[in-house]
This record gives C-alpha cells, structure tokens and sequence, in this order.
C-alpha cells in the first residue's frame, strides 16, 4: 500500500490526481451553475408588455404634449417609486394620439419637452428634438422611440414596454 | 506583566506569528526611498476606511429598490453620527480614486512596472479596474434620482457593443427597465463580490511587493537588464539595504494618517453629497450628472463627434485596458530613470491635460441648454415696449436663451448673441431662424412673421457698444 517508487505507482499517482482534480471541477460547477443562472435569468424571461391608462381622453388637449406616468410592465412587489415610468403623449387631432420615450436615444437621459419652443431637450449631453420626435440638434443618433398607444373606453392607453436602448448597427 | 508576556509566549510559540512577521517587517529596503513611495500604502489605507465605515453603513441601510432612498436620508438626517460616516464613505471614496490614480502614474513614470516586477502592475491594472467599479457602484447605492439616470446611461453605452450590447443593457438594468431587481445587483456587487476580488488582489500585490522588493529610484544611465538585475538588486541590498520597519515604514504611516485626518476633517466640515430627487424614474425633471471622478468621461461624450460616439464606448476602455496590460510586456527592459523616457513624460502630461480640460469642461457643461436661464433684465434689452423688447421676450420664451449667451445671462451651447447685431444682416438671421444650421433646430414652423420680425429686431439692437 502506498509506495509509489513501481511502475504501477506512476499511474496510481496520476489517477488520484486526476480523480481529486476532476471531481474539485465538477464540485464547482455544481455550486456555479445555478449561481450564474440565477444571474442571468432575467435575461430570458418573456419580453413583457401591458397595456396601461394614463388618462382619459378629455384631460388631453389636441395639439398639446404632456407627461404621462405609468408603472412599468413588470414591477416587483418592493420596487416601490422605481416601478414608475414616463412617456411623453402628443394628442395629434381628436383621434390620433403619438407616445414618445422619454430616453434620448443618445445614452438614456431624461429628455423635456418645452411647449414654447416646441422642443424636446436633454439635460446630459444637448440633444434637441422636434414636437415629432425627429432629432434637430445634438448627438443623438436616431429619432425619440414611440410607445404604441390606444383608446379603449374613453381611455388613452400606453403599451408600457422597455427602456428604449440604442444599439450599435453593424455592417 | 508576566502572565501577559508568558501567554504571548505561548501564542507565539504554537502560531510563530513573530518568526513570520517580523522578517516581513523587517525585510530590507533600498536605500533613499522618497515620499514617491507613500501612494500605494495611502491607497490601502483609504481603502481600510472605505472597509469600516462602509460596514457602519451597511447596519442601517436598506438595500431595497423602495426603501433605500429613505434608510440613506435616515442615516444622513436623523441617525446619530450618520452624516459624518457618510460624509467619511464618501471623502474616503474620493481619496481611494486619486491616490490610486496617483500611484499608477508614479510607478509609470519611474517605470517600477519593468523586469521582474510585471505582475505587481499587471495586478495593479486589475485593482485600478476594481476600485473604478467600486466608485461607480457606490454613487449608484445613493439611490437618488442620479442614480436611476447613471444605470440607464452605464446600460446605453453597454448597448453599443456589438452583438451583445442589447443583452447587456438589459444584463446592467437587472431587467427591461430600472425596478426592484436593479439596486440589489449592485447592492452585491459593492459591498460581496468587487471587494472579495480587491481584497485577493491587494494579497497578491502585497506578496510580490515583499518576493521581488521594493523597485529601487530610478538613475538615469542604469537600465534594467532582466540576465542581471536580480543578482544587481540582492547585492544593493546587502550593501545598502535597510529594514523596511520603521525606516520607510515610517513615512507610509505619517502620510497614511495625515489622509485620515484630511477626510476626518473635510468629513465633517463638509459632510456627504446631498441626496438628489427620489429615484422615480418618472420625475422627468432631472440633471444627470455622474461623481466628480467621471466627469471628465461625461464631458468626453458630449464633445467627440456623433458617428465616432460608438467607436469610443466599444473600442475606448478596451484599448485603455490592453495597452495598459501589454505594457510590461512591451517595455521590461532598459532605462527607468523619467530623464532618459521623455515619451513616458509626454503620456502622462497629455493624459493629465486631457483628463483636466475634460473635467473642466464637464463641471461647465457648455453643451448643455440651460433651462435655468432668467428672462433678460430691462436694462439688458434695453426698451420697454415695441418689437425689440417683444423680440426679447420671445428670445427667452422659444427657448432661445437656453443656448445662446446674451451678455452674463443664457447659456453656452450655441455661440454668444451679445453683438450679433454687428455680425449678421436681418436676412441672414431670418434665415438661419428658420431653417436652423448646425446644431441649430429649425424654428420656422414655431414663429408667426409678427414673431419672427419681432426677434430679428432685437437681435439687430445686438451691438457693441
């Protein structure tokens, strides 16, 4: 028993090494897998979207853009105030209404609208847009993102869905 | 005092603490160490603080997305000694980010990291990297309205990266938008997983410092030869060498204490950022701004230009990341001395300049509009009737003055109007109203004639005097 100085021991020697070393792994991934999958798991969940009121349709002037806060598609029980989102609602005529991101699809800032100059603006890096969402000036790369809206009873109603993240388009 | 001696006696009988740490302590050092020396021990030192006074903190704060805004404004407002370790936390954040900024530019410039100490840089790139996402996701713990808006704009920028940059957006937000899961992410990240990581590699920094030795100050016309240097440095040593305690020792301490008191002291006179707006994302009334230490990363985004924007997020920190990773590599050889590297003085002058007109500029932020701008005063228009002093208030009301300086009042984006009236004709200025220019919107569907000629008269009363 445990001489290792035969021809034999060579290949004992490798054995429980590779035994202690094989098993170590798979001791690790046993304990990481579940870790690194509970990390990712919000990753491939359903992208959720819910239909949410925001007001009625009286309460918004044609031709006007208000703040509209909703609460997002899929709020956890103690996300408390962070469960809240916003969205821009521009009422176009009686029947069409045009929901705005309020991410500057430069990088995410909150942008404002300032109903005298008939502009959205961003407070990070000054990006400007027209009362249609179009960029008129600054760094942003594309057009403010909509948000599907519908009129259901009298009441005007946001497809809250996620953050509007600007990816890179390659080739 | 015999029982204690005899206890102590018997501890360090069974454990051999001395015989392990007093040769440690004592380990030789080269001779003229200088106050160069004292940045990568002051670092750890603000480090240990970060440690204790981020463990008093964590007793009352709440990692929770709806309730850690509220435990925060406890701990500043009502709790006793609250504001002042906050104020400590965040002072001590700041120290930790400047002294290691500090040191890394110390050991490049006297090129510590050459032949045989690469790993003592190599690790230090990484705790560099570690203690960056520390300040980040400490300044995300406020859990303010900032906070909210600095995920959001740190999961934009991940979107640029190809391929998976839409998956890690969402990775960063925890989710498809800031909510409950967010804070809690970064909640573990700051105070489990990132300082697990700093702490191994502080370790092994520590270890290589003590297995190849402090580098000795660099002399011009002595280069490092790797076939020799070992048997070079044994030999300064033993000639000259002198026991690190306390004859460098003590410089490290008075300069580590001299950092406590200074963030001691400005944590009390100054005290802890103030909490911005509750983290309600739709609070539209918001003006991101990230901690003093990215700010020159915030004003490098607004001002390089549009299409190369992507370019800079993907390539910019990856690049950063392998020169600094490949440099040891590249240069383990040769002089030390700063006389005979003048590239290695002209990095660090332009990095230190570039760093320094950013940050200026970001506190600035010439770029942005400003929605604070007041309406101009009677005596800066100059009338109080007719078209110029109706221009004037159309100037501020269509969001003109956001952007353009009107003497001490308005702001920087577009280019200063003080004396247009001397520059353009009223054409050229109808004009440029109405279709806009170079990041200039259009304002001709937002103007009556009556309006616009209203506007151009005032901006024609633009004159120097």
């Amino acid at each position: 028993m445990g001489t290792d100085d035969r021809s034999d021991g060579f290949s004992r020697r490798r054995f429980l090494e590779r035994l202690s070393i094989g098993l170590s792994g798979i001791a690790a991934a046993i304990i990481g897998i579940p870790v690194v999958g509970f990390l990712l798991s919000p990753l491939f969940e359903k992208v959720p979207e819910v239909w949410r009121p925001v007001g009625s349709v009286d309460s918004f002037r044609v031709g006007t853009t208000t703040a509209v806060i909703f609460k997002n598609a899929s709020p956890l029980p103690w996300a408390g105030v962070t469960a809240n989102s916003a969205a821009w609602l521009r009422r176009e005529s009686e029947q069409s209404f045009v929901a705005f991101s309020i991410n500057c699809t430069h990088l995410g800032c909150p942008v404002r609208w300032l109903p005298d100059a008939n502009l959205f603006m961003c407070p990070c890096h000054g990006g400007v847009y027209y009362e249609d969402g179009e960029v008129a000036a600054g760094p942003p790369p594309r057009p403010l993102p909509r948000y599907s809206v519908r009129v259901r009873n009298g009441q005007v109603e946001i497809l809250a869905s996620p953050i509007p993240l600007t990816t890179t388009k390659w080739l | 005092m015999k029982p204690l001696r005899n206890i102590w006696q018997w501890l360090d009988d069974r454990t051999g603490i001395s015989k392990t740490v007093i040769p440690i302590m004592r380990h030789p050092v080269p001779p003229n160490i200088g106050w160069w020396y004292v940045f990568g021990s002051a670092t750890l030192i603000a480090f240990i603080i970060q440690i204790v006074t981020g463990i008093a903190l964590a007793l009352m704060y709440v990692p929770s997305a709806s309730q850690a805004y509220d435990s925060l404004k406890f701990i500043t407002e009502s709790a006793p000694l609250g504001h002042f370790l906050r104020g400590m936390h965040d002072f001590g954040a700041s120290a930790m980010m400047l002294l290691i900024g500090i040191h890394a530019l110390r050991v490049f410039v006297m090129a510590a990291y050459k032949y045989p100490r690469e790993v003592s840089w190599l690790t230090g790139v990484g705790l560099l990297a570690f203690t960056i996402v520390m300040a980040f996701t400490g300044q995300l713990l406020r859990w303010d309205q900032n906070a909210v808006w600095s995920i959001v704009v740190a999961a934009e920028q991940a979107a640029r990266l190809p391929f998976i940059g839409e998956w890690l957006g969402r990775f960063i937000l925890a989710g498809n938008t800031v909510g409950g899961a967010t804070l809690s992410r970064f909640f573990a990240l700051h105070v489990f997983f990132v300082p697990a990581l700093i702490y191994a590699f502080v370790g092994f920094h520590l270890y290589l410092v003590i297995r190849n030795g402090i580098s000795e100050p660099p002399k011009a016309g002595r280069p490092v030869n790797p076939k020799t240097y070992r048997a070079w440095y044994e030999s300064l040593l033993k000639r000259y060498g002198r026991p690190f305690w306390p004859y460098a020792a003590w410089r490290d301490i008075v300069f580590g204490v001299s950092v406590i008191l200074i963030i001691v002291i400005l944590a009390i006179i100054v005290g802890p950022p103030e909490l911005g707006k509750p983290p309600d994302p739709s609070i539209v009334e918001a003006y991101p701004r990230p901690d003093w230490y990215f700010l020159w990363i915030f004003a490098l985004f607004a001002l390089i230009p549009a299409g190369l924007e992507s370019y800079f997020i993907i390539f910019g920190p990856i690049l950063v990341g392998v020169i600094l990773i490949l440099l040891p590599f590249i240069a383990n050889r040769g002089e030390r001395s700063p006389l005979r590297r003048p590239w290695a003085i002209g990095i660090v002058l332009i990095i230190v300049l570039m760093v320094g007109t950013l940050w200026i500029e970001g506190k600035r932020v010439p770029w942005s509009p400003d929605f604070n701008a007041k309406p101009l005063p009677i005596q800066v228009i100059g009338a109080t009737s007719g078209p110029i002093y109706r221009g004037a208030q159309l100037f501020h009301v269509k969001g003109c003055e956001f952007c353009h300086a009107i003497g001490d009042y308005g702001g920087h984006r577009g280019p200063a109007l003080t004396d247009v009236g001397d520059r353009l004709t009223p054409d050229e200025m109808t004009w440029r109203i109405l279709n806009g220019g170079t990041n200039m919107p259009a304002f001709g569907g937002n103007l009556t004639p009556e309006e616009l000629n209203s506007l151009v008269a005032f901006l024609q009363s633009r004159k120097a005097l």
